[in-house]
């Protein structure tokens, strides 16, 4: 009895990959032109009127982070939510769900290809970035590990939305909506010590606080808080995504009639 | 004979409270060609989509190629192939792509040749380059077919295969079909094209409302059910019809101007009544100045059916 099947999934990653490539352009410059347009006017502009930095690192260098998760969170999510959306909305899933592959292959297939693009993307921003402002990477490979991790995350993230919208507004209402707002909020651009009493407390509420702190610390060494709690927080975000999509996949819940 | 796909008290409810499938039974045997007729919202494409993955069925238990279905049902899809009736496919990619992909999926290595003498049979391997969407409806619809092909299945079904597909190139699938049952291959295919249904299945299934209203063997259903009907205009009108052809129940109609004569079956026995017929119109010196003859067709059947059924 086969229990998962490899040729599959790699033949689903593989067309995966292939069509983000046909979009290759739009998919990758869009980001890059609006991080630069960050690093423009807070690194190199506002923070060089600011000589303390923050969290004693330059103010250019200490947003790296913070801009790379806002472009890796809602480019994951819109990837790993347009790759399963598309069949579903012009029914070319019949094919998927006549295929002898389950939730490991599909994931793997659908949320790799997403994941794949979103690390592509984090490369070229951060050689993007080299240009704008001088940073360094503490804990590179660490660093790596968080980027996929999150990347995966999200696009596991986007891939319950895919699932979920039913019309194209729905698919991109949730970026706008939540993604990007609790990234602002969540540190992007400044280190959350800064906010007074009670809104530290209500800051901590926000799941993206953990990301972008985590991937600070990789960065400088030094965050907020412990490394340990951001990667507890993203592995339980990432096994929660995880456990809602095979439910998803047993009751069939928008994907058969 | 063997079982290939054994249906029992299938029953589908849709979320909305819609049942499309009361309890459907149906057997079809290794290598056969099975047509499932039906009008519009019968349940054929539900009762497809239960079997190939699309729709999640309510009751009843499906076994195919032996084994319980939900058990096991990755090795059973592995073997089942399916063209669905809507054109969805992803439209950017081009035919080449998007074949191998379908092989790939169902987890085979890829094999060129086999892909090749695929487009090749459905002359499409002239426009493997081309984007699908670029493609005239009639050879999208060969591209789900390639597609569903390529996997090799042992078991195929065609949702209304030849929609939208020129007279020619229609009979070009037939001949395709055919090819595949001689391969081997099992085949399931809905259509509303009646003389589709005539011309390739060993057997019919008729549903309707969502219930197998019969089955039965496609030569013996004509057989069976099949009329020859003649008209013969006479030059000049009869009060009645005379003593001497009363073995031909022939009926008077048309204010006596015109003779018809129904009967015989599917088989042929009725044209040479009709044969016989005219020569003893001319021994009575019955003149006549047309014969208008023609059999009935399983659509005639198929309506007569279903108008039995709805009075
Ligand atoms: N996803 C769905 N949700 C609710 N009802 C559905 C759904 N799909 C089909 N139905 C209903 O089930 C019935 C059977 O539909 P089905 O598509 O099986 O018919 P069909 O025999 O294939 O018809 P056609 O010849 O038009 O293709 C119809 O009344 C249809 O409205
Ligand atoms: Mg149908």
């Amino acid at each position: 009895m086969i229990v998962f099947n490899a040729r599959s999934t790699w033949t689903i990653y593989k067309r995966e990959v292939m069509r983000a490539m046909r979009t290759a352009m739009q998919s990758i410059l869009a980001p890059v032109l609006t991080t630069t347009l960050y690093f423009v006017v807070f690194g190199a502009a506002i923070g060089s009127k600011m000589d303390s930095g923050m969290a004693g690192v330059n103010y250019g260098a200490f947003i790296v982070p913070g801009l790379l998760l806002l472009t890796l969170l809602s480019e994951s999510t819109s990837n790993g939510s347009f790759g399963i959306y598309m069949p579903r909305f012009t029914g070319a899933i019949y094919e998927l769900l006549s295929a002898p592959v389950g939730v490991a292959e599909t994931l793997i297939g659908f949320v790799g290809a997403a994941a794949t693009k979103s690390l592509i993307l984090a490369a070229i921003i951060l050689v993007t970035a080299t240009f704008f402002v001088d940073y360094t990477i503490a804990h590179p490979f660490y660093a790596l590990g968080f980027i996929l991790l999150v990347s995966a995350s999200f696009s596991l993230l986007g891939f319950i939305l895919g699932i979920w919208a039913d019309s194209f507004e729905k698919l991109g209402i949730v970026p706008v909506l939540f993604i990007i707002p609790l990234t602002f909020l969540g540190g992007t651009f400044y280190s959350i010590d800064l906010l007074p009493e009670p809104w530290r407390s209500v800051a901590m509420a926000n799941p993206v606080v953990y990301l972008v702190n985590g991937l600070r610390w990789c960065f400088y060494g030094s965050s907020d808080f412990p490394i340990g709690l951001s990667l507890g927080m993203t592995l339980g975000f990432l096994a929660l995504c995880v456990a809602i999509i095979a439910w998803i996949f047993r009751t069939g819940w928008r994907l058969r009639a | 004979m063997e079982p290939i796909l054994e249906i029992s008290g299938l029953t589908k409810t849709y979320a909305g409270g819609f049942t499309a499938l009361l309890g459907v039974d149906l057997t079809i045997n290794k290598g056969e060609i099975f047509a499932l007729l039906g009008p519009n919202g019968a349940g054929k494409t539900t009762l497809i989509g239960a079997v190939c993955g699309q729709v999640r069925p309510t009751g009843g238990t499906m076994r195919a190629f032996g084994q319980d279905m939900s058990h096991g049902w990755r090795s059973l899809r592995a073997r089942i192939g399916l063209v669905p009736q809507e054109l969805a496919t992803d439209m950017f990619e081009t035919v080449l792509h998007s074949v191998n992909y379908s092989r790939g999926l169902f987890g085979l290595a890829p094999d060129p040749a086999r892909i090749e003498e695929i487009l090749r049979a459905l002359s499409l391997w002239d426009k493997r380059k081309a984007q699908i969407r670029a493609l005239s409806g009639g050879m999208k619809r060969r591209v789900l077919i390639a597609k569903a092909l390529a996997h090799e299945p042992d078991l195929l079904f065609l949702d209304e295969p030849t929609a939208g597909v020129d007279v020619e190139l229609r009979r070009d699938m037939w001949a395709q079909i055919a090819k595949l049952r001689d391969r081997g291959t099992t085949i399931i295919l809905t259509t509303h094209y009646i003389e589709e249904a005539e011309e390739m299945a060993d057997r019919v299934g008729i549903i309707q409302g969502g219930r197998i209203r019969m089955v039965e063997d496609t030569r013996s259903l004509m057989k069976r059910l099949g009329r020859t009907e003649a008209h013969i205009s006479l030059a000049t009108p009869l009060a009645t019809v005379p003593e001497a052809l009363a073995d031909y129940h022939l009926t008077l109609g048309n204010g006596g101007q015109e003779l018809l004569y129904r009967g015989g079956d599917g088989s042929g026995g009725g044209k040479a009544k009709v044969a016989q017929l005219t020569k003893d119109l001319v021994a009575l010196g019955i003149d006549y100045t047309a014969i208008d003859i023609r059999e009935s067709s399983l659509e005639d059947i198929f309506v007569d059916l279903l108008e039995g059924e709805a009075a």
